[in-house]
């Protein structure tokens, strides 16, 4: 007998909570830490690389508190140097790029959602997934460590040839990134291997979710360009260990070569950690426009067109380190091609919320929070990529800030959209959506005020990684910083309601939202092999043609 | 690969229900039959193969960058290795895959003692391998023909472009390759021996012989990558 996914039967989200489900199935840490159930992977490497935004973003506040003044004297005292401030913006970066983003949606949510999406009990290789999350925390302790034995200071780009000469901790820095590239890898390997063998019964390729196809794309990504990154990290620790000398020019190395091998995995980690917001934007829209979504095939293609391309454009992070010219123009090219899929999917989203039925909930909050912030800093990249501006751009503040509204804006703000979103199911609990809309405007307010700023800090001039600045520049700098305080309170309040939720009884429905896609057909949460009854696709994807049953 | 006892004590009704039965040990939960399991388990080797041709890949790219930049010392700096060394190399990597086909294709066939016999000769093969390499590794260790800074050969003139020296940039790049090689043959020493005692014990038949099936395809890599690191060091001229 098979569950038919169909939206006639007015009783799907009324039936009984099932009293056991993945939360309580088994009890004690020690269930925990050797689960292989994907769901509570999923949960613990939420927990996980929120702590890390956490750390991360503390580190950011520090450096907008030091930037405050030009003197850095805060009650007449100097309360950070520059020595430690070199330290804090590298840790801020290396934390947030390689401890949080990277593994944010492809470890927390789409480990969560994905095999449920499918219709499936579990990932392919369930074992291979924790062994994933330990590598993750084995990547988080190094990390640590080396912050103990004094930190790394060369940016979270690790540029050769200071990375090979300077003192400080970078050996322990790169095995960190080392071990963290691998459990990305196996991360993107599951996921394609279950994409590929794991679909529910008639759901062919384009019948997936659109999460999936970029979730799919993402692990693309992971597995064919981390490898490179891998290898770099081996590189520069021998470097720095033996002095091979590949990338020390005295004995015929170039450190040139350390760039292009860093931003052949970099430019690509870039759609890594874009593609799974895209993605999760492309599940929201359509839910709360109560609309089917427009352009499904242009999306699920475009997410697959943009990690072929990250692979093509890794050289417009050396407009100005000496490669050729013809490259130069080669890459600026290539670069503006990366428009194209972006701005298809920005239309689609667009026309799917065209006279559709919008209800402004938290998750369509940030959904379109991330379509304003994710068109400016997208916008912004053209910029940066047309050579003669990039010259005059290149290491200002207009780089810090368009890649903040890319990542900042379109990753971390879909993410928080996606934790809202599949929260009822992840936790079995609603969240209060009065404080989720205060949280969310406060984080999209701030955000401007802190980055918006520095756009025109940077094309005034303002170097980025810098700690000395012109007063002329101070009092961009002190706004920027005092939107960081906003940003900062409006995160703030988010944790604090997500977490006051976990404290009453769970009165989440299975389907709050009308989704229409499988994970809503299980309970809230969800029992322990997923589903009673494998389900089965009986219809397609984001199909509101019938009057679906909403949560009041 | 069977289902972890987990699985099995808090799952009262999950199994069964889907009209299959679940009488092979080595069916996990989420696999509906044990075709799509090993299907499955194919495509993530594929894919970590993938992952490893991307790690010597980039040495490979940076190789070739290197070479254009210093063609007359890499050329020069090659003749210092030993050609037949290299060759015979090459033949006992080759000779070893052929075993390891023959293995796989025991295992698939149920013949216990040919699968355990053929891992046996894979082994050797791979050790015979490693000492040659061993003896190539010591002959360069007493000649001085190092990496980067501990370069120290006494018959080139220190030759150098801008100041650099492109023998010292080959040998980096050689000991790195070879070496990075190394260690993939070491780690197929162990998951061969694995999977050969696990062969030994009857744990492999017609129905399930997986392991043996990615060790396989891992190993066949590992030949490849050697393939073309042979002609790309020993045979520049």
């Amino acid at each position: 007998m098979a569950q038919a996914l169909t939206h006639s039967d007015p009783h799907i989200g009324d039936r009984p909570r099932p009293a056991k489900n993945y939360l309580n199935a088994t009890t004690g840490i020690w269930s925990w830490m050797t689960t292989v159930d994907h769901k509570r992977i999923g949960v613990m490497y939420l927990v996980a690389v929120t702590s890390a935004f956490f750390v991360g973003g503390m580190f950011a506040l520090l450096v907008r508190l030091t930037l405050l003044t030009p003197s850095h004297k805060l009650f007449g005292k100097v309360l950070i140097d520059a020595d430690t401030y070199n330290r804090l913006f590298t840790l801020h970066g290396a934390i947030m790029v390689f401890l949080f983003i990277i593994p944010s949606v492809p470890g927390s949510l789409a480990n969560f959602v994905l095999p449920l999406m499918l219709g499936a009990k579990d990932v392919a290789f369930p074992r291979l997934n924790l062994a994933s999350f330990y590598l993750w925390c084995t990547g988080a302790v190094l990390a640590v460590t080396s912050m103990i034995f004094g930190a790394v200071d060369t940016g979270w780009t690790f540029y050769t040839p200071y990375s090979t000469t300077t003192q400080n901790a970078v050996g322990l820095m790169t095995m960190a990134v080392f071990i963290l590239g691998f459990s990305s890898i196996f991360t993107g390997l599951n996921f394609i291997a279950t994409v590929h063998k794991l679909r529910a019964p008639g759901m062919g390729w384009f019948d997936m979710p659109l999460f999936v196809w970029g979730t799919y794309a993402t692990a693309i990504i992971q597995v064919l360009a981390t490898p490179v990154l891998g290898i770099t990290m081996v590189l520069l620790a021998l470097e720095r260990v033996f002095n091979i000398g590949i990338f020390d020019p005295k004995i015929g190395g170039d450190p040139v070569l350390f760039q292009h091998f860093f931003w052949f995995y970099s430019h690509p980690a870039v759609y890594i950690m874009i593609l799974p917001g895209m993605a999760i934007i492309s599940e929201i829209i359509p839910t709360f426009s109560r609309k089917t979504i427009f352009g499904y095939k242009a999306i699920a293609y475009s997410s697959v067109a943009l990690a072929l391309l990250g692979f093509l454009v890794w050289g417009h992070h050396m407009f100005v380190a000496g490669q050729s010219e013809l490259a130069t123009v080669v890459f600026s090219a290539l670069t503006f091609l990366v428009a194209i899929p972006s701005g298809v999917k920005l239309f689609n989203w667009l026309a799917t919320m065209y006279k559709g039925n919008i209800s402004l909930e938290t998750p369509m909050l940030y959904a379109i929070s991330f379509i304003l912030l994710f068109a400016i800093g997208g916008l912004t990249g053209i910029f940066l990529g047309a050579l003669s501006t990039d010259i005059h751009l290149t290491d200002t503040y207009f780089v810090v800030a368009h890649f903040h509204y890319v990542m900042m804006g379109g990753t971390v703000i879909a993410f928080i959209g996606g934790v809202h979103y599949w929260w009822p199911k992840i936790t079995g609990r609603m969240y209060s959506e009065k404080w989720g809309r205060v949280g969310c405007s406060l984080v999209f307010i701030g955000f401007n005020m802190t980055f918006l700023t520095q756009f025109f800090l940077g094309s005034k001039g303002m170097p980025r990684r810098y700690y000395n600045y012109l007063e002329q520049y101070q009092p961009l700098h002190a706004f920027s910083t005092f939107g960081s305080w906003v940003l900062g309170m409006g995160l703030f309040i988010t944790a604090a309601y997500l977490f006051a939720s976990l404290r009453k009884p769970m009165d989440a429905p299975d389907n709050p939202w009308g989704g229409t896609t499988m994970e809503w057909l299980t309970s809230s949460p969800p029992i322990e092999h997923n589903f009673e009854e494998q389900p089965v696709l009986e219809h397609e994807p984001y199909d509101y043609r019938p009057k679906v049953k909403k949560h009041a | 690969m069977s289902t972890s006892p987990v699985d099995l004590q808090h799952d009262p009704h999950g199994h069964g229900d889907d009209g299959h039965g679940h009488d092979d040990p080595h069916h996990q939960h989420h696999f509906t039959t044990m075709e799509q399991q090993f299907d499955t388990s194919k495509i993530g080797m594929w894919l970590f193969l993938a992952t490893e041709v991307l790690l010597f890949g980039g040495l490979f790219v940076g190789f070739g960058m290197m070479q254009a930049r210093f063609p007359e010392q890499f050329k020069e700096a090659h003749e210092h290795l030993q050609r037949p060394l290299g060759a015979l190399n090459t033949v006992v990597l080759l000779i070893s895959s052929w075993t390891m086909v023959m293995g796989v294709l025991s295992a698939r066939t149920n013949q216990r003692k040919k699968l355990v016999i053929y891992l046996l000769i894979t082994i050797l093969c791979a050790c015979i391998f490693l000492g040659v390499k061993y003896f190539e590794y010591s002959h360069k260790y007493e000649e001085g023909l190092l990496p980067g800074h501990y370069y120290s050969h006494h018959g080139d003139k220190i030759p150098t472009v801008n100041g650099a020296n492109g023998y010292a940039t080959f040998f980096s790049f050689y000991f790195m390759m070879t070496g990075l090689h190394g260690i993939h043959i070491l780690v197929g020493i162990v998951l061969l021996a694995w999977i050969a005692v696990r062969g030994n014990r009857g744990e492999f038949n017609s129905s399930y012989y997986t392991p043996v099936d990615l060790v396989g395809l891992y190993w066949h890599l590992v030949d490849l990558i050697w393939i073309y690191l042979f002609p790309l060091y020993y045979l520049i001229s």
